[in-house]
């Protein structure tokens, strides 16, 4: 039981990132919401990852037979990183302007679009 | 070089995409020109992987190998990321090209300078290397990175006016939706990886078991793949996306939805094919009939032309729905007219993308010698522009399903197929179509009859030949549709309804 407490963290920070989502009305919450949902699948790759008392997996430095952790999920999340950089930055340049439009980021209020 | 195809179509899109800036540095003209040669060379290169795949069969393509057909490395495993390339990703890539080829010599006139159109040429080059990226692929971890490549350039697309208040707001809506889209599978996929230890859709697909955690995944997938897709209820973001892109690049992003589609019946029918069970099948039927249902009420409601098109572009993709769920729904038997109905829902991808690639060029040719999209400012348009009046009749007559428009022709085919599932599911797509039709006309009556207006400018030579291919495309392929269902729809249909078995067997071997 104690050895799936990481994936347990990442999918309450995955549900915190969806409940921030439903719950908050401000624009630069929401992105944080978004980047919670994306800390949360990104952890929970890492550990999937993970081989019990495992190294690095560098074969040049690596012992005879030592239990390597598992380089592809390592490569998943460092892609998933930069993706994730590329919306979250979008994301808050379009909340920028927005605030610019109407002098608000209250979701609420910002309804030119509806219907 | 031919031998590379499938990857020179998504690898020229993206390399081209990124050079056109500085192409845009020497001369605006050589931009324009280099954006017209990368979207002819890459239609060449769908078009041969098309033949190529509809004639000798999968096409599988091994990046990182010694050689391209390098599908298993030492050990039986595949670890090497790969495109695979059978009937269905064709289809879907030619349809990605076909409106591209359509889109690119409209936008090149239609977005003016002061506006940043050699960015948004690079962003459109760049959703069409995610399209065919995530068409071609046969790894999981790829279809999420191409899903992402998409969802950005999509999203600057959509909020590229940023000088308007609305399309900042669009396009935020849209990039929250997408990205939770894009999270949400990501996390099917890690879940699968965790239990197999594997990215390759064919090797998951023939170790999954349908255990709890597949389910979860399989869950979480079609979460994903439909809110990106548009299907009701979460829906909300097309309109606003496609009303405020320019239009030119809104036809990117119709066949950015059709993409999503594609992923998941790629999900649902090779990866999940073995295990699969009716009550899916139902879920996808329903949620069609409520998309085409909520979709074709809110279009009654609309004042601005370009949302009441959206709401059309919606509704149709419950048709897609309903004619491959129903296809789901039958799938263990595999009765004849689930295999009909499929037919029906692919060949409306294609039908959908020309009469709702036309609507929106017509959207935007409006606009143009107008100034605005308001229904209630517009009318007696059919006067000055009696062409695009005419493509517009055409494209909502073959959106509403009149024969012998192209809308009929894949209608027909889904009604056949559902019918014979449920006669009610049929009479509830009928009506759908009838209320499309009130709309529509509604629309034209609108914007084109009554007095004579003034226009603002005449529409240019280029938009007309962009929207004379979509009209000979929706009159022919409504006039001989048997030629294109039996070439085309066909085998992309087959390649899900029983195409699992090979689709394996060419990536794994044996």
């Amino acid at each position: 039981m104690i050895g799936n407490l990481p994936f347990v963290v990442c999918m309450i920070l995955v549900a915190l990132g969806l409940w921030t989502l439903v719950a908050k009305r401000n624009l630069v919450k929401l992105v944080i919401g978004i980047g919670l949902i994306e800390s949360g699948v990104n952890l929970f790759l890492v550990a999937l990852g993970y081989v019990h008392q495992g190294i690095p997996p560098i074969y040049t430095y690596a012992p005879k037979d030592a239990p390597m952790v598992l380089p592809t999920p390592q490569a998943l999340t460092l892609t998933s990183i930069v993706i994730g950089l590329a919306t979250t930055a979008l994301m808050l340049a379009f909340a920028v302007v927005i605030y610019r439009h109407k002098g608000t980021l209250d979701a609420r209020k910002i309804r030119d679009l509806r219907g | 070089m031919s031998v590379h195809a499938p990857i020179l179509a998504i690898g020229v899109a993206l390399l081209g995409g990124f050079a056109a800036p500085l192409w845009a540095k020497l001369h605006k003209t050589l931009r324009d020109l280099w954006v017209l040669l990368v979207v002819g060379f890459v239609g060449v290169c769908v078009g041969y992987v098309a033949v190529h795949v509809f004639t000798t069969g999968i096409w599988v393509y091994v990046l990182g190998g010694r050689s391209p057909q390098e599908t298993v490395a030492s050990g039986g495993f595949p670890i090497r990321i790969m495109l695979t390339v059978d009937a269905m990703s064709a289809f879907m890539g030619v349809i990605a090209a076909l409106l591209a080829v359509v889109a690119f010599p409209f936008a090149l006139k239609y977005i003016a300078e002061e506006e940043g159109k050699t960015l948004s040429l690079t962003l459109g080059l760049l959703l069409l290397a995610g399209i065919l990226g995530m068409a071609y692929t046969g790894d999981l971890f790829n279809f999420f990175v191409f899903l992402e490549v998409t969802s950005i350039a999509a999203c600057a697309l959509i909020g590229f006016r940023t000088w308007t208040s609305r399309a900042p707001e669009a396009a935020f809506k849209t990039m929250l939706l997408y990205s939770v889209s894009g999270l949400l599978f990501l996390l099917a996929v890690a879940f699968l990886y965790g239990e197999y230890g594997a990215l390759n859709l064919a090797y998951i697909s023939a170790q999954l078991s349908g255990t709890a955690v597949d389910r979860l995944s399989l869950a979480l997938f079609l979460g994903a793949l439909l809110m990106k897709a548009a299907a009701a209820p979460v829906h909300f973001w097309a309109p606003d996306a496609y009303g405020q892109a320019p239009a030119a690049k809104t036809l990117l992003l119709v066949v950015n939805t059709q993409v999503s589609l594609y992923g998941l019946w790629r999900v649902l029918f090779t990866l999940y094919g073995g295990i699969l069970d009716a009550p899916v099948g139902w879920l996808v039927v329903s949620l069609g009939l409520l998309t085409m249902g909520v979709a074709a009420f809110m279009a009654l409601v609309q004042t601005d032309l370009g949302r009441l098109v959206a709401y059309g572009a919606v509704s149709q993709i419950g048709y897609m729905l309903l004619g491959v769920g129903v296809g789901l729904v039958a799938l263990s038997g595999r009765p004849d007219y689930g295999l009909v109905a499929m037919k029906g829902g692919i060949f409306h991808m294609l039908n959908d993308a020309l009469t709702v690639g036309l609507l929106f060029l017509c959207v935007g040719a409006v606009e143009w010698a107008k100034g605005t999209r308001d229904l209630r400012e517009l009318g007696g348009l059919g006067h000055g522009l009696p062409e695009v009046a005419l493509c517009f009749l055409v494209a909502s007559l073959a959106l509403a399903g009149i024969p012998p428009l192209n809308g009929f022709a894949s209608k027909i085919l889904i009604y056949e197929g559902s019918f014979r599932l449920s006669p009610i599911l049929t009479a509830l797509a009928v009506l759908a179509s009838i209320l499309l039709l009130a709309v529509f006309a509604r629309a034209f009556q609108g914007a084109f009859l009554g007095p004579r207006v003034e226009v603002k400018a005449t529409v240019p030579w280029v938009f007309l030949v962009s929207m004379g291919v979509l009209v000979v495309g929706i009159l022919v392929l409504g006039l001989v549709p048997g030629f294109f269902v039996e070439g085309l729809v066909t085998p992309a249909a087959e390649a899900l309804w029983r195409g699992r078995a090979l689709y394996l067997a060419a990536v794994l071997g044996g």
